[in-house]
């Protein structure tokens, strides 16, 4: 009994049947018009998520993260926005589905939780119906049916006494139930792909560890691929198989995750990972803050976006945008000065002879006893440099992070695109890049 | 745990002692117990780290023990002076030496104001100097804090981000010199980079003006950072107060353990095998677990837990637990202790 659909849905292959990545991203931009001029929320990104695998998406407020899922999904508001480039999923482009039709992709397909568990649900309807709601519509199951599946995912989630909760409002649900009742909602009609913008954010550690575990859980049982929003690259080094890094509406590094930790190419990923408080790091430890705030997405700077908050940056970063570029494996970077390369480590030295006030604030001394600002150390000679501290956590070093490039001779062809990339030489390596799905 | 006691306290010139404290909201069957036979100290100086999860009361703790919420029972001595016992008027003189940071720095700012005027505000009512030389303090007090008095100082805080804005209030809390900062949540709302800033900040501060500082906050790496002293609370009561090396090396409640165990690593070889470390919620407070709070999600919960509130007791160097079975080094329950050293 199908009362309330009109006609069938696209057609979507079955997920045994699909050929090549989930989801492909191409040279994806979101631009809005606003008084202030152009703000280029989303410019030229592309990635590509294969079945059951996660990306991680990290960003500080402000590098347009949010509006990618947005973008992805087609929730963008109708007037003001421009958006360009492809964004397929089991080879549909989702782009050109008229409105009538990405109905049938939301929820069935393509499914998001939003950041926020309070404002996201609506506080006047029963959890009940906001579970059922896609259940009867989408799938065409009658009451009762959509009464059991509903019931099913509440108790899948972990909510306790599900009977009674799916007879709640929610504000006499908790922040962390709510969010359980969000991913619900969002996994009620089996999408493939499963986007979680902060899903996390202003819940408690406990909840977090929680919500980010059930996430996991749901996604293995139903291989659906998944884009995880955050700004902590603590909440997504050990739960994704892929990374992107975002700044100012770019990407600036994409890699496998272990790869991304272990040999960290740009200098935003290195200073974003660097200003975590650590449990290790006894208390007091001066903290590597990151000086400044991202740019203004309205008035870009012309060169590297990261350049007036980069501790390597050299005149050359300001005159002209890098390229992304490729370390081998999938690894991708956007930076004329990488970490852990000769080029990098002088450069780096050269700011710290200099005085580089973001230099400076990036090598800070660890601890500090009394009020006085810690002594910058002194640079050493170029060629010999090493970084003052280490280039990423102790847990995770290799010894290519902290020798100069000479042991990994990367090769740096120029690519305009990620889809320009040769294939990965080992297909151990970065099996979200382009061609590896 | 989640238990009471006050063996934890200290001998000597404490700056804020707080004893027994006890909050409640609403009445009759509705009666919350947010704080439930709180005992604090902090050390001239020092800066005591207040961690818990939402709903545990750290918050209420906080406000209670600057008595901006007035407890219900119990005492609060700051630099020798009974607050509690104070007339209003006196509290208020007394309390310009007790200053708070709150969780969300844009909305703890009237937004129609440039926030110049606000960080002036505490001096305009106390009446402090001259027009000219409260606008010459704010400036000076704004560029401490890392704000440009001229560009900054005449935005709204809407105009300003977060972390700007949290800049802000501190100023603000500065204005009146005071000796101790109760800071809640200061960063809860921030990225990760920006975080990284405002603690700097706080410390820098700290040094600069000898400040005391009462730090609260769920994120227990944040807490190790700045404090001297932690102490993680439950359901309203304290479970163990300790220096956070002891803490995190050798927890002895096994929630201080959960809390320790959430933490994400950012550490991509991290596994998650065994699950979160903590299921369900928070108990709801009108109606707390008998005897220790943390039982209903204890692993290691028997059942004297249910019948007896375990007491704050001494298990190692200025550490201290309410626990009838505290863990032993790396982790595992100690049992029941049959002597346990009285402090």
């Amino acid at each position: 009994m199908t009362p309330w659909r009109r006609r069938l849905p696209v057609a979507f292959p079955e997920v045994s049947e699909l050929e090549g990545p989930l989801l492909e991203v191409e040279d994806l931009h979101t631009h809005f018009r606003t008084p202030r001029g152009l703000v280029r929320a989303v410019d030229g990104v592309s990635f590509s998520v294969g079945r059951g695998r996660t990306l991680g998406v990290v960003g500080e407020s402000g590098s347009g993260k949010t509006v990618l899922t947005r973008s992805i999904m087609g929730l963008l508001p109708g007037s003001n926005v421009e958006r360009s480039g492809t964004v397929r999923l089991s080879g549909h482009e989702l782009t050109a589905l008229p409105p009538a039709e990405l109905r049938d992709v939301w929820g069935l397909q393509v499914a998001m939780v939003f950041q926020d568990p309070m404002t996201a649900l609506n506080p006047v309807v029963r959890v009940e119906r906001q579970i059922t709601e896609s259940l009867r519509l989408r799938v065409g199951l009658d009451r009762k049916g959509a009464h059991d599946t509903a019931l099913a995912l509440l108790t899948s989630v972990g909510i306790p006494a599900p009977e009674r909760r799916l007879r709640n409002y929610p504000h006499e649900l908790s922040g962390g139930m709510r969010q359980r009742v969000m991913i619900a909602i969002a996994l009620a009609c089996g999408p493939r792909l499963l986007l979680a913008d902060e899903p996390t954010t202003g819940l408690d550690v406990t909840v977090q560890a929680q919500i980010l575990d059930l996430l996991a859980a749901q996604q293995r049982e139903r291989s659906m691929g998944m884009i995880l929003v955050t700004h902590d690259l603590g909440v997504v080094a050990s739960r994704t198989d892929d990374i992107v890094v975002m700044y100012a509406g770019r990407v600036v590094e994409q890699a496998a995750t272990a790869e991304l930790f272990a040999h960290t190419r740009m200098p935003y990923t290195e200073a974003l990972l660097r200003s975590i408080p650590r449990l290790a790091d006894p208390s007091h430890t001066r903290l590597r803050a990151i000086p400044g705030r991202p740019p203004d997405l309205a008035a870009t700077p012309p060169g590297c976006r990261f350049a007036p908050r980069c501790p390597y940056v050299q005149a050359r970063c300001e005159a002209e945008e890098p390229p992304l570029r490729s370390a081998g494996h999938g690894h991708l970077f956007r930076c004329w000065y990488p970490v852990g390369s000769t080029e990098g480590d002088e450069a780096l030295a050269r700011n710290l002879a200099a005085r580089v006030p973001a230099a400076l604030a990036f090598t800070a001394a660890p601890s500090r006893p009394d009020g006085q600002a810690p002594a910058p150390p002194e640079a050493p000679p170029p060629g010999t440099v090493a970084p003052p501290a280490p280039a990423v956590p102790a847990a995770t070093t290799t010894p290519a992070a902290t020798t100069p490039a000479a042991t990994t001779p990367a090769p740096t062809p120029k690519v305009d695109s990620l889809w320009a990339t040769s294939p990965p030489a080992d297909s151990g390596h970065g099996p979200a890049t382009p061609g590896a799905g | 745990m989640a238990g009471s006691g006050t063996a934890h306290l200290r001998q000597g010139t404490t700056l804020l002692r707080a004893e027994h404290l006890v909050v409640e909201f609403g009445s009759g069957a509705h009666r919350v117990r947010a704080v439930s036979d709180v005992s604090l100290d902090v050390l001239a100086g020092e800066t005591l780290g207040l961690v818990g999860e939402s709903g545990c009361g750290k918050s209420t703790t906080g406000r209670a023990a600057a008595l901006v919420q007035p407890p219900n029972s119990g005492t609060v001595w700051f630099d020798g002076v009974e607050l509690s016992a104070l007339s209003t008027r006196e509290l208020r003189r007394a309390r310009t030496r007790v200053q708070m940071v709150f969780q969300d720095p844009i909305s703890s700012l009237n937004p129609r104001r440039r926030v110049v005027d606000s960080v002036i505000e505490p001096l305009a009512v106390w009446g402090v100097g001259t027009k000219q030389e409260r606008r010459d303090r704010a400036r000076a007090t704004l560029e401490s804090v890392g704000i440009d008095p001229d560009d900054g100082g005449a935005r709204r805080p809407i105009e300003m981000s977060g972390g700007q804005c949290q800049r802000v209030s501190i100023a603000r809390a500065l204005m009146l010199d005071p000796a101790l900062l109760i800071c809640d949540e200061p960063v809860s709302a921030l990225d990760v980079s920006v975080q990284a800033q405002i603690l700097n900040l706080l410390d820098d501060l700290k040094h600069q003006r000898g400040l005391t500082m009462v730090f609260i906050a769920h994120d227990l790496a944040v807490v190790k950072n700045v404090s001297d002293r932690v102490a993680v609370m439950y359901l309203g009561k304290l479970c163990e107060v300790a220096p956070p090396q002891a803490l995190y090396e050798h927890p002895a409640h096994p929630y201080t353990l959960a809390l320790l165990a959430s933490i994400p690593d950012p550490n991509p070889s991290a596994r998650h095998d065994g699950g979160a470390p903590l299921s369900g919620d928070l108990p709801s407070p009108i109606n707390p677990p008998s005897g220790c709070r943390f039982r209903t999600r204890c692993p290691y919960a028997e059942q004297r837990c249910a019948d007896e509130e375990p007491q704050m007791r001494l298990v190692g160097p200025d550490q201290y637990v309410a626990c009838h079975f505290p863990l032993r080094a790396p982790a595992g329950p100690l049992g029941p202790m049959s002597a346990s050293p009285e402090v």
